[in-house]
């Protein structure tokens, strides 16, 4: 999920207006974690080597982040891994453990600065 | 304002509520039993059971989870309600908060009874003055007919201000009294309440939401706002569903209060609940036989506080008397006599303003309990000082 | 009839994982134990979800992660909140004011000391009442949102915050309670204990769990990464550890007959489980402890063997 381009809530809003949008301090329009961006908690991040990989989902279904971007085709038959979303991933390194060791499709490399 | 059909029958106060309840027929009813509420549980149990209504009716293990219970029903756009008291509400306590935060208009019969220790089954208000600053609209009735028409112009008010509403009567004294009211009609009773019209639902899964996230620094303050503004908002809506059920069914019930005698009173007495009705007697008396001026005021809607009301009726007064069923332990007495205080502070012609704590743990609260407080109040109005703000009335020294 | 994932494939296309942007730690685990149950099937889901690390970490206002109608009520009550939740779905569906045809399905999250510990009264009233839900025990062994301390289900000898490895005391001193017997004591639809590396077997449950009629159990191995004191990236490794040292077995329970999903052929010693996690960094030079463990892994799996010989699950 790459970040959204529509920002509605980098405004703090006043109490007038949450009483009518966010009554009982309910969160409307859900999921809006994406407007938040973790990609400034990695120390490292891993690198995906497009020609290595298999598509074999491993690192997605691992990622707590889901941070691994998948292209989904329109029948849905085939999905692909089509690379690392940075505004996101926290460089926990669990999909590069996850990747078969013969495929080795991903390593960490220091985050530059 | 024509009046609807009614029919008259004897019940006591628990059986009235859980036969509103069941003309109400909410939605979900969670709850758990316990004396002197006990009853109403049973009775609306049996309601289920005979197919009377056709509610989700939730056993739960507890009251915690009675409460919580509710408060998911109600976030599911259901129209819920539950009864309790005393312990059962304490324990309660942390959800209450949260029903009333999450603007859930739960509808919750309490039969008042006092807190442990000494563990007693018996009346005071400690149970409910306990909860006065959870976010719920408490109402306290004097009798069985107003204990049936404010369960169910509770549900009204409660959906109309998105709050919850506790609606309750004295432990024993109205509970398991038995009286003659007049009922209306099942049919009536549906046809008034509708359908609830939810602020939000979680069972809408097409637009899904998130209820109840953290709230930090940063938005806490507003939502508690919107809350606080929700309660002062609730006047109205009080007001509303009031004359609305006037008009409905032609029959028309105190709103924040009932002032007795009052308009040109020196003396007056404050008192919530059943007790009311023997300060009338004594009233009456005082004033045919002896001449004095004195009236009462029963409060009848103690959340939100009914200040401005208060001022206009409480204003002239001279030498007030408020009498708690509940002492704050916070050696000045009640917690209602602390806020008339509040309330009327700001006015330069201010009564004078006693405390009065009575009737503790279901001690008979005999017309002595009220000559004693008049008593009290003269001899302040001698010009004594008392060398407390609190007077105990109807306890052995 | 809804759809039910089989392969990972499968599982992308539901599109249903918990948003990017929440606040759990670097390889905390817990987001994809909820990515596997929420896309298990294509059902429509309401969660309600117990004070701890995901309900703070997912939904700090405005920012929550959750994709589904999702309540939080408050620590000790996940289990009553969606029994009412349920309640109001029952009743709103018999009164015609939800489609007859609308199928919801309920689940609560609910972390260890909001299950084994403060919630446990809750879950056995909603489990006993015989609600329809599935509630998910996602098990870190410990307090974790409130800094790590001791649950009723943190393992024997785990340094805590409220059980420090001292100089006289090693930890905690009590062994966990087996939570997943307690659940099946009161006799539910469905219960079971799995493991996010085993992935395909976690889903596998979540959909009979959902298809069971009544309430339903998965007791989930949840590490957490500074609660347990591990490199981040051990954090999918250890659950697959905690499985092939029989610590964790995967089993389920329907019809008052027990199944051990998986056997591994060659089992590891416990050891393999407890080195990488520092909160066992002081008992790892006692091999007397180690033992003790180890005997003690023995005997709870015996046990299970022995229930599935005794009754076996039959479908
Ligand atoms: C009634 C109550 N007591 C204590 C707390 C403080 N508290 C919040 S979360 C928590 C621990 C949660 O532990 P667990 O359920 O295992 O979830 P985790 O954070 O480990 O994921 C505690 C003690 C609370 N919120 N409510
Ligand atoms: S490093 Fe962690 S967060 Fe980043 S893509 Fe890999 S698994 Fe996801
Ligand atoms: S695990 Fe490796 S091979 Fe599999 S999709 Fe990810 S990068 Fe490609
Ligand atoms: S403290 Fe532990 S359980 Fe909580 S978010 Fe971090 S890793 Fe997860
Ligand atoms: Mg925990």
């Amino acid at each position: 999920m790459p970040a959204p381009k529509e920002r509605k809530w980098d405004e703090l809003k006043g109490w007038k207006e949450l009483a009518e949008i966010s009554p009982g301090a309910i969160v409307p329009g859900v999921p809006t974690s994406p407007e938040y961006l973790t990609g400034d908690w990695r120390v490292e991040r891993p690198i995906w080597d497009e020609d290595k990989c298999t598509h074999c989902l491993l690192c997605w279904v691992f990622c707590p982040e889901d941070a691994i971007m998948l292209n989904i085709s329109e029948d849905g038959k085939v999905v692909k891994m089509i690379g690392i979303d940075y505004d996101y991933c926290k460089g926990c390194g669990i999909c590069v453990r996850a990747c078969p060791p013969k495929i080795h499709a991903l390593e960490m490399a220091p985050e530059e600065v | 304002m024509a009046k609807r059909k009614t029919t008259r029958m004897a019940l006591t106060g628990n059986e009235a509520m859980a036969f509103a309840m069941k003309q109400i027929n909410p939605d979900v009813v969670a709850a758990y039993p316990i004396t002197p509420a006990t009853q109403i549980v049973e009775l609306f149990s049996k309601y289920v059971a005979d197919g009377e209504v056709d509610t989700e009716f939730v056993p739960v293990e507890s009251e915690h989870s009675a409460m919580s219970a509710c408060v998911g029903a109600s976030a599911a756009g259901a129209r819920v309600m539950t009864g309790t008291a005393s312990q059962g509400l304490a324990l309660m306590h942390e959800i209450l908060y949260i029903a009333s935060a999450l603007r859930l208009p739960i509808t919750m019969c309490v039969v008042n009874r006092t807190l442990s220790a000494p563990i007693n089954i018996h009346c005071d208000h400690s149970d409910t003055m306990g909860s006065r600053d959870a976010g719920w609209i408490q109402i306290y009735t004097e009798n069985v007919q107003e204990a049936y028409a404010s369960t169910i112009v509770g549900v009204r008010t409660a959906e109309k201000a998105n709050l919850p509403v506790m609606v309750t009567t004295d432990g024993f004294v109205l509970s398991h009294g038995m009286e003659s009211l007049d009922v209306f009609d099942d049919e009536d009773v549906r046809e008034f309440l509708g359908q609830r019209k939810p602020l939000y639902n979680v069972l809408d899964v097409d637009n899904p939401i998130t209820v109840g996230p953290l709230d930090l620094q940063d938005y806490f303050f507003e939502h508690k706002r919107g809350q606080i503004e929700a309660m002062f908002e609730a006047k109205k809506h009080i007001y509303d569903a009031h004359r609305e059920f006037a008009e409905f069914f032609g029959v028309e019930l105190p709103v924040f209060m009932e002032p007795y005698r009052l308009d040109d009173a020196e003396y007056a007495i404050v008192v919530l609940g059943s007790s009311a009705g023997t300060g009338k007697e004594v009233v009456d008396d005082l004033r045919d036989e002896k001449g004095m001026k004195v009236g009462l005021l029963r409060l009848r809607i103690f959340r939100p506080f009914p200040y401005e009301e208060l001022q206009q009726v409480l204003g002239k007064v001279k030498y007030l008397a408020v009498m708690d069923r509940a002492d704050s332990l916070n050696t000045m007495g009640g917690p209602v006599a602390t806020e008339i205080a509040r309330a009327l502070y700001h006015f330069s012609e201010r009564p004078i303003i006693h405390s009065f704590v009575y009737g503790l743990g279901g001690r008979d609260v005999p017309p002595e309990n009220f000559y004693e407080v008049i008593e009290k109040m003269q001899w302040i109005a001698a010009g004594n000082t008392p060398d407390r703000m609190v007077t105990y009335v109807g306890v052995r020294e | 009839m809804a759809q039910k994932a089989k392969t990972l494939r499968d599982l992308a296309r539901m599109k249903r994982a918990l948003a990017p942007g929440h606040r759990a730690c670097a390889g905390c685990p817990f987001p994809v134990i909820v990515k596997l149950v929420m896309s298990a099937t294509d059902y429509p889901l309401v969660v309600a979800n117990a004070t701890g690390c995901m309900e703070v970490t997912t939904t700090i206002f405005p920012y929550t992660a959750w994709p589904v109608n999702w309540i939080h009520n408050a620590f000790e009550n996940a289990a009553a909140t969606i029994s009412g939740v349920e309640a109001a779905y029952k009743a709103l569906k018999r009164k015609g004011k939800i489609p007859a045809d609308k199928e919801i399905k309920f689940v609560a999250f609910g972390g260890d000391g909001g299950t084994y510990d403060i919630g446990l009264q809750a879950l056995s009233g909603a489990l006993e009442r015989g609600h329809n839900f599935l509630y998910i025990l996602y098990n870190n062994e410990g307090y974790m949102n409130t800094g790590i301390q001791r649950s009723s289900a943190t393992p024997k000898y785990a340094s805590t915050t409220t059980s420090p490895a001292g100089k006289v005391i090693p930890g905690k001193l009590q062994w966990r309670k087996e939570i997943t017997d307690i659940i099946i004591a009161h006799n539910p639809a469905y219960a079971a204990q799995a493991s996010p590396a085993f992935w395909s077997d976690l889903i596998r449950k979540v959909q009979k769990a959902l298809e069971a009629d009544g309430p339903s159990f998965i007791n989930v191995i949840s590490p957490c990464q500074p609660g347990w004191n591990y490199p981040p990236d051990l954090s999918i490794d250890l659950t697959k550890l905690a499985v092939e040292t029989k610590y964790w077995p995967l089993y389920e329970y329907k019809n008052g007959g027990w199944k051990v999903n998986y056997k591994p052929r060659k089992p590891l010693p416990v050891i393999e489980f407890l080195k990488p996690q520092r909160r066992y960094k002081h008992i790892l030079n006692r091999p007397e402890l180690i033992e003790e463990i180890q005997q003690e892994v023995e005997k709870r799996w015996e046990r299970l063997l022995k229930l599935e010989e005794a009754f076996p699950l039959k479908e």
